[in-house]
């Protein structure tokens, strides 16, 4: 069952399963995606998460959720993690964890906020900050399936230098022809960008998303106040509610 | 067991009282699956249907109506969060079943934007669950599912409704959006039912 990307609907128990870190990539400062080997993964959809757990010594455990940034692959699981610089889970899974250690993860979880490469509907990616993370698995399930299914991205970062998956989403691979991305800077704009710094407006949404009668699917991720206000823009441009599926992704608790 | 070498945790202390994969937080995060509905109270009503379809009906003042209660609860998330001590004002569920005749042992729980969520009758009723519309003293707001959500918090969050509309009463259990699509069908946290098969 290696790699195969499940329906979506979970059947059976999810067990908690020993994870050994395979590779490191250093995103930014204070991000990396980390790809785990976790055999017998029953594979993901883009867009799904996994429970992450950790144990001390003297047994304690914490739980946390993350979203996976890359779909299925054989036995890889792969997550991106910011740290969250007073959060108990994140900064040792950003500064400590060393490849060849092991968590546990159980998943996949979620079934709502998933790209199923059978979907036809052209997608609109908006995300804010770190709620990147599960758009970037829906592109990258995207260039997997080989899929021509246009593919727009909206991704609004404070800074140039707090871009994930920078090097892969300014310089995409020929595989990712029908991908569109367009960035809002929310603090500091790169030399040369147009325009200045801003928060998402609904003219960004109308000048980079799909016009509504198109009937995208549009995914939105990122902090609270980032959702409320794209999803709600979604809504006013005539995007029918059900059309616009949405999840907070932020730094809160991590 | 699988240790994760060097990891020490630091909310020890407060994962103490807590379910079992919960952390605090003092934050309310907001998770919800779409947009957030905008619903005025002029719009707002609130109805059960029973399992012989009769229905039961209450526009926002006639709630008013009804005795109001200030429960102060624990809330858990299935994302892990706790929030410890959250007060509320609200209506009973026991007052809006009082004139209910019904034997059906199942209720699912609907929304305003089409979310649904599906537990047992009884964990309704018996001061186990309220209508609510006021959260530390201010009107609950639309992002966290004002004018009026459910509050049933010996679950898992999800179960308590935002943005509720009415109840539907089974006779045969079917589940909810979340349930639907992997999560508990009954999701309790204290036994750590976030998981189908849990």
């Amino acid at each position: 069952m290696a790699g195969t990307a499940i329906s979506g609907r979970l059947t059976g128990r999810l067990v908690w399963q020993r994870a050994t870190l395979l590779a490191v990539t250093e995103e930014t400062a204070g991000a990396r995606s980390l790809a785990f080997e976790v055999p017998g993964w029953p594979g993901h959809l883009g867009g799904q998460h996994v429970d992450l757990r950790l144990t001390a010594d003297d047994g304690y455990t914490a739980q946390r959720s993350y979203s996976m940034s890359a779909p299925a692959g054989g036995d890889l699981v792969t997550i991106t993690v910011q740290r969250v610089d007073d959060g108990e889970v994140s900064p040792y899974l950003v500064d400590q964890l060393r490849i060849g250690d092991a968590v546990e993860l159980r998943g996949p979880v979620g079934g709502w906020f998933v790209w199923r490469p059978t979907d036809p509907a052209p997608v609109l990616l908006v995300g804010g900050g770190s709620g990147v993370v599960p758009l970037m698995a829906m592109i990258r399930a995207r260039r997997a399936a080989g899929s021509r299914v246009p593919f727009r991205l909206i991704y609004s970062v404070r800074t140039p230098a707090d871009v994930l998956f920078a090097r892969e989403l300014r310089q995409p691979p020929i595989a990712d022809g029908g991908l569109d991305t367009a960035w809002v800077y929310t603090r500091e704009a790169p030399a040369g960008a147009a325009g200045l710094p801003h928060r998402i407006t609904l003219s960004d949404l109308t000048a980079h998303g799909w016009p509504a009668d198109l009937e995208p699917m549009c995914f939105v991720c990122g902090p609270t106040g980032f959702v409320e206000a794209v999803a709600t823009a979604l809504v006013d441009l005539g995007h029918p509610a059900d059309r616009v599926k949405t999840e907070r992704f932020g730094p809160s608790g991590s | 067991m699988t240790l994760s070498p060097g990891f020490r945790g630091r909310h020890r202390s407060q994962a103490a009282g807590l379910p079992p994969g919960q952390y605090l937080t003092t934050d309310f995060p907001v998770l919800s699956a779409g947009p957030t509905p905008r619903i005025s109270r002029e719009r707002w009503e609130f109805t059960i249907r029973t399992e012989h379809q009769v229905e039961h009906r209450w526009s926002w003042s006639q709630l008013q109506q009804l005795p109001v209660q200030t429960p102060t609860v624990d809330l858990h998330c299935v994302t892990k969060w706790s929030k410890l001590a959250t007060s509320w004002r609200g209506v009973s569920l026991d007052d809006l079943f009082a004139g209910v005749d019904t034997a059906a042992e199942f209720a699912m729980v609907h929304s305003f934007g089409g979310y649904t969520t599906n537990l047992p009758v009884a964990d309704l009723l018996d001061g186990k669950a309220w209508i609510v519309h006021t959260y530390e003293g201010a009107d609950l707001h639309p992002e966290h599912g004002g004018p009026a959500r459910l509050l049933v918090p010996h679950l898992y969050l999800w179960k308590s409704a935002k943005w509720v509309r009415g109840i539907e009463l089974m006779v045969q259990n079917r589940p909810g959006f979340w349930e639907g699509v992997g999560y508990h069908d009954y999701g309790d946290p204290w036994r750590e039912q976030r998981y189908q098969g849990d």
